[in-house]
Parts: structure tokens; sequence; C-alpha cells
């Protein structure tokens, strides 16, 4: 894939625990009016606003209402990704590609203070069987956590080993909810959730926005001296029904990196790539996405952390911002870490920075267990 | 470049209030079965699954995961496009754009609603007005207060009279019951029409569009995978989307402005060359979610001029057999699975290209259509389909 679709601007709100004193659009209007004045762009310059966000999430119907209207849709376009943030970016690189539009915008926003997360999330299991178990997301994600430790021998302490870091690394975020030194036997004694998934192991609740413009290659020089370009990206959906797919490997994600990778020429991952931004929203997902990423070998994520290779002096820096551990919204989460890695690319990462990173690769998920992935490969 | 993206596959499933027979993955999968079958296609020759629909009508949440058991998604890319009730043109023209992108050879798009598994019929939409102001004055009468006044309105700048109203419901009738998927094949009279109660004057409960379950899907595909295949393609000539912001009754008044619909309309004529519309194309499936709102969107989209379209209904013009037929595959008043509504658009006006409609296909030869998607606060989809790739 050419250098044809590049991102100039990305914003960020301080993700908090709860915005009582935003509506979700305003916090949606605050990431816009950045992207915006960075670029000098205004809104007669968008060609077409890619939003990110959940009806159930916002409790209302079509909640895109009034989110398009701030981000001066009036006699505009706008189109909803109901899905996760890294997604509506993979739709702006396409809507882009395909010659139909020159400049988008794409935002996400969620307050996920307003919703209890466990009463959604199980929405999404299927009204006949599994609704009525009393699923959600922390119940699937134990499940899966059960199956991959047992699986491989990941252990208790080398998920903790994420929660360090990330909260370590979340210190140097000026945008984390949450920055800590901690330590392992601090992780292990947090209370727990759903068994092995303990208190620390999870992300918070949190409440923020995220905005980016792509525009196309010939647009791009005049809006920013230093662009990033979409080297490659690819998505793909599992199996929907639990016992229908080894809960152990990720499959939907090894294919989706498998696609991204191709796009952009990549064969040695580990090698290749100089920084990385995953959504995890459970410690040991970060684990085993390493594997799927293919960062090391199945069953090796735990030794991964362990030997340091994720940590900020290691070879891969995975999450330098602390990632969706140290705080950030569902389905903002993928632009997040998208974001992230263009402020990586352009060197404006501040005490995050990962010294010359040139490639990076940021990543997004929805679903129980991470059912559709998403990733993307980003260069300078 | 760009690459040319192209329909080469339809299905619907038979549209009804209740399926109690069937999951709402199995709706699904009835729709997708068909479009594949219609592209003579396998789900393995399919690259990329996009889907949509109006989530809380069911009271599911990511109903794109669900659905990968009735779309075939599995370890396929894809995503979750939704924007109320354009979201079956947006999940349209969200798979013209993959395949034009170049990523993608084949795309299969699908959309439903099974609202008989609603708490009950617009109950949900409830949710949509702003919950600090707007959703106490609206819950419940929203939309038909809007097509009431947009009745009184019309009548009261163009001439029109309550006939010209049931001239249009009997139309949609008629051409709703030459069309086996269609839901409310009623063999009504121009009695039966006026004797149904008014919800809100000049509003009548038969020119409200009805609570269906159903679903809809495309299989999307390029140039050169087109040319190759055994279906006909119909193909994505362009398409525009205009969005009015203000929620409430300005969308359909935009004091001193001009609407969503006459924008888009301006736009994607203007970009294609089209100077005669009646003439250019020859014929559209719009999104009329009431029977009023099919005379004053017709003169919008400009297939009338101001004031005239009552007078094309008189004489017949819209009717299958007609100058310029609009919907004949009875619309949205005959058939309402929200989520894929706009999609069916799409799909009808696809069929009457490839002369494939049957019954209600039109008498006229159609080389050029419009499909229309109507949602948001007045949000404007418009697709032009055309049958030559130039």
């Amino acid at each position: 894939m050419a250098d044809r679709v590049a991102i100039v601007a990305v914003a960020q709100t301080k993700y908090e625990e709860a915005r009582p004193d935003r509506r979700v659009f305003e916090l949606a209007f605050e990431v816009a009016e950045r992207v915006l004045e960075q670029t000098g762009l205004n809104n007669d310059d968008l060609d077409i606003r890619v939003t990110c966000s959940q009806d159930h999430l916002d409790g209302m119907g079509i909640s895109d209402v009034p989110v398009s209207e701030v981000l001066g849709a009036q006699y505009g376009a706008e189109e909803k990704i109901a899905s996760d943030g890294a997604m509506a970016a993979r739709y702006a690189f396409i809507q882009i590609l395909s010659g139909h539009y020159d400049v988008v915008l794409v935002v996400a926003q969620c307050k996920e203070s307003k919703v209890d997360q466990n009463l959604v999330a199980n929405l999404a299991f299927d009204p006949i069987y599994h609704r009525y178990l009393g699923l959600d997301f922390l119940s699937a994600a134990a499940m899966q956590a059960n199956r991959y430790m047992h699986q491989h021998g990941i252990t208790p302490e080398q998920c903790a080993r994420v929660v360090v870091k990330s909260l370590k690394n979340a210190k140097n975020n000026p945008y984390a909810q949450r920055a800590m030194d901690i330590s392992v036997e601090d992780i292990l004694r947090s209370p727990v959730l759903a068994y092995p998934i303990r208190q620390l192991d999870a992300k918070p609740v949190s409440d923020g926005a995220c905005a980016m413009i792509l525009v196309r290659e010939d647009r791009a020089k005049r809006l920013t001296d230093k662009p990033v370009w979409i080297k490659g990206v690819g998505s793909c959906y599992d199996a929907f029904y639990l016992g229908d797919r080894e809960l152990a490997d990720c499959d939907s994600l090894a294919a989706a990196a498998k696609r991204a990778y191709q796009m952009a020429g990549i064969t040695e991952p580990l090698k290749e790539i100089d920084v990385a931004e995953i959504s995890a929203e459970y410690s040991y997902q970060e684990l085993l996405w390493s594997e799927g990423l293919g960062f090391c070998d199945p069953g090796e994520g735990g030794r991964l952390i362990e030997r340091g290779v994720t940590g900020m002096d290691g070879e891969l820096p995975l999450n330098p911002s602390g990632g969706l551990l140290s705080g950030c919204p569902t389905h903002v989460a993928g632009l997040s870490r998208i974001a992230e890695a263009v402020l990586q690319l352009r060197g404006e990462a501040g005490a995050r920075q990962v010294p010359g990173a040139k490639t990076a690769l940021a990543h997004g998920f929805v679903g129980p267990c991470g059912q559709l992935q998403c990733v993307m490969i980003l260069g300078k | 470049m760009a690459k040319r993206a192209a329909i080469v596959g339809v299905g619907q499933t038979y549209h009804k209030s209740r399926r109690p027979d069937v999951t709402q993955v199995e709706l699904i999968n009835e729709a997708v079965k068909a479009a594949l079958d219609d592209a003579q296609l396998t789900i393995k020759d399919i690259e990329c699954v996009l889907f949509g629909n109006m989530e809380e009508c069911e009271g599911s949440f990511l109903t794109d995961c669900w659905a990968t058991l009735g779309t075939g998604a599995y370890m396929k890319e894809g995503c979750k496009i939704y924007t109320g009730g354009t979201t079956g043109t947006t999940a349209a023209i969200a798979a013209a754009q993959h395949v034009a992108s170049g990523l993608f050879d084949t795309v299969l798009v699908a959309a439903y609603e099974k609202q008989d598994e609603s708490v009950y019929g617009m109950e949900p939409l409830g949710l949509v007005p702003d919950p600090l102001w707007r959703r106490r004055f609206r819950s419940g009468a929203g939309a038909a207060s809007w097509f009431a006044r947009v009745g009184t309105t019309y009548m009261a700048e163009t001439g029109a009279t309550e006939e010209h109203a049931a001239m249009v419901r009997l139309k949609a009738d008629r051409c709703a019951c030459r069309n086996p998927h269609a839901h409310l094949r009623l063999n009504l009279t121009m009695e039966a029409v006026l004797k149904s109660p008014f919800l809100l004057y000049p509003l009548r409960l038969l020119y409200l569009c009805p609570t269906t379950s159903g679903a809809c899907a495309l299989v999307v595909a390029s140039e050169e995978r087109a040319k190759r295949m055994a279906q006909k393609p119909v193909w994505f000539k362009d398409w525009v989307i205009v969005h009015y912001e203000i929620e409430g009754f300005e969308g359909f008044f935009p004091e001193g402005r001009i609407t969503s619909h006459e924008q888009a309309a301006n736009i994607l004529y203007s970009r294609n060359g089209i100077t005669n519309v009646r003439r250019d194309i020859q014929m559209a499936e719009i999104y009329e979610p009431a029977t009023w709102a099919e005379l004053q969107f017709s003169e919008w989209f400009h297939f009338a001029e101001k004031g005239g379209m009552w007078r094309m209904v008189e004489r017949g013009a819209t009717d299958i057999e007609g100058e310029f037929p609009i919907n004949p595959s009875g619309g949205v008043t005959c058939t309402n699975p929200i989520g894929c509504t706009a999609m069916i658009r799409v799909a009808e006006a696809a069929l009457q290209i490839r002369g494939d409609a049957g019954e209600h296909q039109v008498t006229r030869d159609v080389k050029t259509a419009v499909a229309t998607g109507f949602g948001g606060s007045f949000w404007t989809e418009m697709v032009l389909l055309t049958k030559s790739l130039d």
C-alpha cells in the first residue's frame, strides 16, 4: 500500500472517572475543535465526519444526532461506526482510498460513568441461551483468562506485571486517569472481580473522547509538517459463541494482524515495529494479544513481559501511554491507541516518547473476548 | 485511483409483522442466502461483511457480533454501521466505498430489524430525542406529529386535497400487492383508505409506515470481478449524504433555507449532469415514512416542480406503468424493518435496473435509478445507480 492516507492531527481529552460537568457530545466537540485548530481547517473543509459510539452506552437512540450537530454537519455529512474507534479510523481510511472524500474527521466519545457497563455488556449475548446466564464482558474475559492461563501456564504474577508496567508508564501520560507506582503484590491483593481477574487487573470506568483528521496524500503537506501515514490495516471477526472458540488463542487477531502486516510489508513485527499501543481491558489480554500480534510465539506472552521486551527500554515498548488499564472508555479505546501511536511517530509523546519511533502499531477490539479485532500499522 | 463498484446480488426476506418462527440471526441469514444465491456466489467468495441495524429496537448490543452466525462474517473483515433510519443506505454506501477503495473485490452487506422482539412498536424511538430537553415532549407521537404537519402544510401550500394522499396510498398498495416481499398487501379501495382512522389530522393510520420484521442483503463487487460474474451488475454511479442537524420540526420546515433533501438532490444532479430529472433518471425508490411525505419529498427531490406532485399522482404518473414510477415496491408505508428499510430502496432500484423486479417491474426502460434514505434529525442519503458503467 502506497502512502496515500495521512493522519494530520489528533486530540484527546484527559480520561477521567466521571465527567458530570460535560455531556457526551460536549466531549466530542472539545476534541474536534482542537484538531480543527491544529490544521487550520474549518467545518466547510470537512468532506465527512465519521463518529464512533454505541446507543446502548449513550442511553439514547441514534446517539450520533447531537454529536454530528456539534461537529458542524449542518448541510454536511456524517456516518457512525457502531464499533471500536480503530474501526472508525479504518473506515475513514477506506473512504479516502475510495476517492469519494479527501478530508475526514473521526471522533469517538463515551461516558462509561453514565451506564452500568456490565448490564449493557450482557445485552451483547444472545437472548435465548447466554444472556440469562448473566454473562458480561468481565465474566467472559475471566473464562478466557482461566483458559489461557491454564493452557500455557501463564501466572497471575505475569499478568500483574502488565498492570505494574502500564500504571508506571501512565505517570508520563497527561491524559491518563490512573497512574502510580504499584507492586505485583498490591495487584494480587486487590479484590477479585471474577476469578482470576482482580480489580487492578481491569480497566477502570472512564469518560473521554478522541478525534483525528485523515486526509488524502496531496492535502497532507499543507496541513502539517509531520503527517503520519497509514501503512496497513486489517480487521477480523471471530466466532460469536465462546464455546465455538479456543479461548486460549486469538485467531481473529492473528488474521487481522496478518492482513495489516501484509499491506505494510512487515514480516518480522517484533523487529520492524518500534512502538505498539494495544487495547487490553484486562491484564491477561496484553499477553494474549501480544501472541496474536506475533510479538512472540503462542504461550510465550508471560515470558515476553518477564524479559522486559515490552517495557519502555525494551525491544518493543508496549503501551507507553499506560493503555486502557490507565483509563480510557470502551469504543474510544482503539482511536485513542491510534492517537498515541501518531504522537509517538511525530515525536510529540513527551515523557512517554519512544526515541526514534518510525513504525507503530495500534489495535482495537469489540465483543466478548475480543471477537472483532482491528490492527493498524502507521509510519512516519 | 478509485475503483467502480457494482451490486451483483440482491436478497431480502418476505417481510412480515411477526416472525416467531426464526431468531434474529436466522432472519438475517434468509436475506444473506438470497443475496449470495442471486449473485451465484458462496460465502467463501466474500472478503468483507458489513452490517447495520437499529440496535435499540431489539435491545441487543453489538448486534454485528451476534449476527456473524447469520451473515457468515466468521474470520472475515467487517464492521457495523449505524445511522438510524438511514442505516440501510449508509451501509450500502459503505460497501461501495470498501470496494472502491481497492482493498476488497467482494463485500457482503446486510441489515435487518426484527420489531416483533421490540417491547412494542415505536417505543425504542422514544429514546432518540435529547433526554434533558425534548424527550418529554415527543415521546410516542414524534414521527406522527411531523408527518401530520407535512400533510397540512402540503395541502395549504399546493392546493392538494386529502384525496391526493389517498391516491398515493392506493398506489402504494397496488404496488405492494404485486411485490411478494412487501409486508402490507391490503387490496385497498378509496373508500377503505378514507375510512382509516386519523392518528393526527390529516395523517391516517394507513399513511404511517408499519412495524416490520425483515432483512435485506447486497453483494457488491469490483469492476474486474463483476465483469466475470454471472449476474448482471448494477453500478454505483454516485452517492451523497446531507444532514439537517436541528432536531424536531426544523428539518421539515427550515425557515428561509432549503431542506437536506433539496440540498442532496442539487449536489447529486449537478455532479452527474442530470438536468432533466424525470428524463435522466427513470424511476425512484424513496424513503417515505408516511404517505404525505411521498408528495412533499418527491418535490424536494425535484421529481415534480414545486406544488406539482399531486397533479402527477392524479394522472397516475408515479404508478408502475407511469412516466416516472416512484416506489413500485410499495415503499416504506407498506414495509418498514427500520434498520434495513433504506437498503431495500437500493435493492429494489437495482432489481428495476436489472429488469428482475417481476410483477412490479416498471414498464419504462430503466437505465438510471435513484434510491434514498431518511433518518436522524433530518438526514438525507441518495444513491445513484446505473445499468452501464458510464
